[in-house]
């Protein structure tokens, strides 16, 4: 009984907290994407405040809904092909860069588990260092370092020009919001990565070895799938918020590197147009819930079939 | 020519020498014992056999074949880790059947082989089951598997048993006899366990401070310890500070200080006057009330009853002789009815025959 009502107390603040910020606002901004827009944005009112009385008047009812709710806005979504295309574009950007962080992060990991305590917790707090600065600030030094005067575009334009390239632009491009996101996240696969790489039994590879097997066998037998819990926890925490990003696109990218992100945060304050960036919103968050299941379906069935 | 040879091997930490000078062989078919306290060098030499370690000078020779810059992965050694050091993440199938596929054995073999081995180790059944849903004895059994199957010509175990409980380490024991008889590899093994050495092995190096003190067979090692250390170390000694008085061809004699004189087997080297220490283990010491004193192959001393210690089939007994030295002895307790024969305190006799002792110079 005791015990119980200890679990109550520590778990029912975050819950009471989970409850209050993130499952109300869910349903609210699900409940919103089946509504129409007001005449001067956000949404159509379904109550009223008589301006006479000050009494308030629910205008929905049972015989005139269909005035009120809507399947539009979802239809809006899957009709027209340039929100499904950035979907795609979004999930692409998300893709590269978590596969770039991987591919960036897991020596960084290696190397940070492999060396000794002290040199360890130096090298991890210096890959929590750039959080100690605003991001903003961190994403305007990138506009610096990629803009047309900084040292970094000139030396890089002099040396294509030996090879008769013709000069490139870095900023506004979809390589300049590539490397935003992969900059900013990389510590995010960094971390988990280490975490999992430090633990492993160094004694695992000594006998992977005496049992014949040489480096690049013992890593991608031993210590590859032995890392995936790593490699999966930076995904998650690297992919998900890159597919949402939009500060960067703004800043960073050009035209047409737009992301959901964007759109999202256009139909919302541009726009006004708060049931379809719900929409939006809602087709974000079951896409990532399926690509999560698909990623879980995959692994049981893996494991199954060994 | 033997399978195995260590010439002259020294390694160093920095400036301390795990490994001092050793040179050993060890023949085809052997059960071969590294004993030592730990921190002897037993660990570092077999590193060094199975190439995570390279020797700073002297050379192994494997099959005649000097194993110098030959990493790990191409000798045809492998090692049973202390740890078991087994895959987590595969079945004991998938383990067993690793070094297989290192070694390029062709996929539609692998099976049969695992399956052969997991027969001589009693684990058909667990074939499909993971590391850490196995026992302690059954992970054992995994790891020698694994490094049986692909037929090594030297097999390395580093206190395989270390981590089991008493009685399966027993039965363990056995069952590494039986197996390495029926695989016929050259086992090397490593431990610091004297009772399970004697038990195990063909030959036995004991080892101390990196260096190889003694390497007999276990009954030698047992019965004439070439060192005090050794003598110490291999089960339980009496060592008994003595003086040579007088050599001849079939036995000398040597002076206990405070006691009386002795007979021992003649050592070489020995000198009158020559100082070292008579070993004796307590089961060849024998007491009695009154002993007759009538065998000239005897030697006698008077002592009194300090401790006993009653261990279930037999009994320990401290006796104190006249100049305040405590002998251990034992008697069985295999008189109907009696579990003790002597109290503290009690008067006795001790005897034991010129050869049941064997002297060291010190
Ligand atoms: N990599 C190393 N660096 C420095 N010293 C080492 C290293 N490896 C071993 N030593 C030292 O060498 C000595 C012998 O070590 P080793 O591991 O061979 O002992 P051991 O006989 O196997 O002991 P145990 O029975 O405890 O396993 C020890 O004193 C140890 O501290
Ligand atoms: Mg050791």
């Amino acid at each position: 009984m005791n015990n119980r009502l200890a679990k109550w107390l520590i778990s029912g603040p975050p819950l009471l907290y989970l409850l209050l910020f993130f499952a109300i606002p869910s349903a609210i901004m699900a409940f919103a994407a089946f509504r129409f827009p007001g005449d001067y944005g956000g949404l159509l009112p379904l109550v009223e405040v008589n301006p006479e009385t000050g009494a308030r008047e629910v205008l929905i009812n049972f015989g005139n809904y269909a005035d009120f709710l809507t399947w539009e806005n979802f239809q809006r979504f899957f009709e027209e092909p340039i929100y499904i295309e950035l979907f795609l574009k979004s999930f692409w950007y998300a893709g590269i860069t978590t596969g770039v962080c991987i591919v960036l992060a897991y020596p960084l990991a290696w190397l940070i588990a492999r060396s000794s305590k002290k040199t360890r917790d130096l090298l991890v707090l210096m890959v929590i260092l750039p959080f100690w600065s605003n991001f903003l600030i961190r994403v305007y030094a990138w506009m610096i370092i990629l803009g047309p005067q900084s040292y970094f575009s000139q030396v890089l334009n002099r040396v294509l020009a030996v090879f008769g390239i013709e000069p490139v632009s870095l900023l506004f491009s979809q390589f300049a919001v590539i490397i935003g996101l992969v900059y900013v996240h990389l510590p995010f696969m960094v971390l988990p990565l280490y975490a999992n790489l430090e633990k492993h039994d160094m004694a695992l590879l000594d006998a992977a070895q005496d049992l014949g097997a040489n480096a690049w066998q013992r890593f991608w037998k031993v210590t590859w799938p032995l890392s995936l819990p790593g490699v999966w926890a930076g995904t998650a925490l690297v992919f998900i918020p890159a597919l949402g990003m939009f500060a960067i696109p703004d800043l960073l990218g050009g035209t047409n590197s737009m992301m959901i992100g964007n759109l999202i945060k256009q139909q919302f304050l541009d726009s006004r147009d708060w049931p379809f960036g719900s929409v939006l919103s809602i087709m974000l968050t079951l896409s990532v819930l399926l690509m999560a299941a698909i990623a879980a379906w995959a692994g049981s069935r893996g494991k199954a079939k060994k | 020519m033997a399978l195995l040879e260590i010439r002259d091997v020294v390694k160093t930490f920095g400036d301390f020498t795990a490994v001092n000078h050793v040179s050993l062989s060890v023949e085809a078919g052997e059960f071969f014992t590294l004993l030592g306290p730990s921190g002897c060098g037993k660990t570092t030499l077999l590193r060094m056999l199975a190439g995570f370690e390279q020797p700073d000078s002297g050379e192994i020779l494997l099959d005649g074949k000097n194993m110098a810059g030959v990493p790990p992965e191409k000798r045809p050694v492998h090692t049973v880790f202390q740890s078991y050091a087994l895959f987590p993440h595969m079945t004991v199938a998938q383990n067993i059947a690793f070094p297989l596929k290192m070694a390029g054995v062709a996929a539609a073999e692998i099976p049969k082989r695992v399956n052969k081995v997991l027969e001589d180790v009693r684990l058909q059944q667990f074939a499909r089951r993971y590391p850490h849903e196995l026992s302690g004895g059954q992970r054992q059994r995994v790891a020698i598997a694994r490094a049986l199957v692909n037929r090594p010509r030297l097999l390395l175990l580093d206190e395989p048993l270390s981590a089991l409980d008493a009685k399966l380490r027993e039965q363990m024991q056995i069952e590494l006899i039986n197996l390495q008889k029926e695989v016929g590899i050259t086992f090397v093994y490593v431990t610091h366990d004297q009772g399970e050495a004697l038990a195990l092995s063909h030959r036995i190096a004991v080892m101390n401070s990196g260096q190889v003190e003694q390497l007999d067979a276990p009954e030698t090692i047992y019965s004439y310890p070439k060192s005090r250390f050794v003598a110490d170390f291999i089960g339980q000694c009496n060592l008994l500070d003595a003086t040579i008085v007088e050599i001849g061809s079939e036995r000398m004699k040597v002076e206990i200080a405070g006691v009386g004189v002795a007979e021992a087997l003649p050592v070489a080297g020995a000198q009158i006057g020559g100082k070292g220490t008579l070993t004796l283990r307590p089961e060849k010491i024998k007491l009695g009330a009154a002993l007759p004193a009538d065998d000239a192959n005897e030697v006698h001393f008077k002592g009194k009853v300090h401790d006993c210690l009653y261990l279930g089939d037999v009994t320990i007994y401290m006796v104190e002789l006249d100049n305040g030295m405590l002998v251990e002895t034992m008697l069985p307790n295999s008189a109907s009815g009696k579990a003790k024969f002597f109290d503290d305190d009690d008067l006795v006799e001790l005897a034991w025959r010129y050869d049941a002792g064997h002297f060291v110079l010190a």
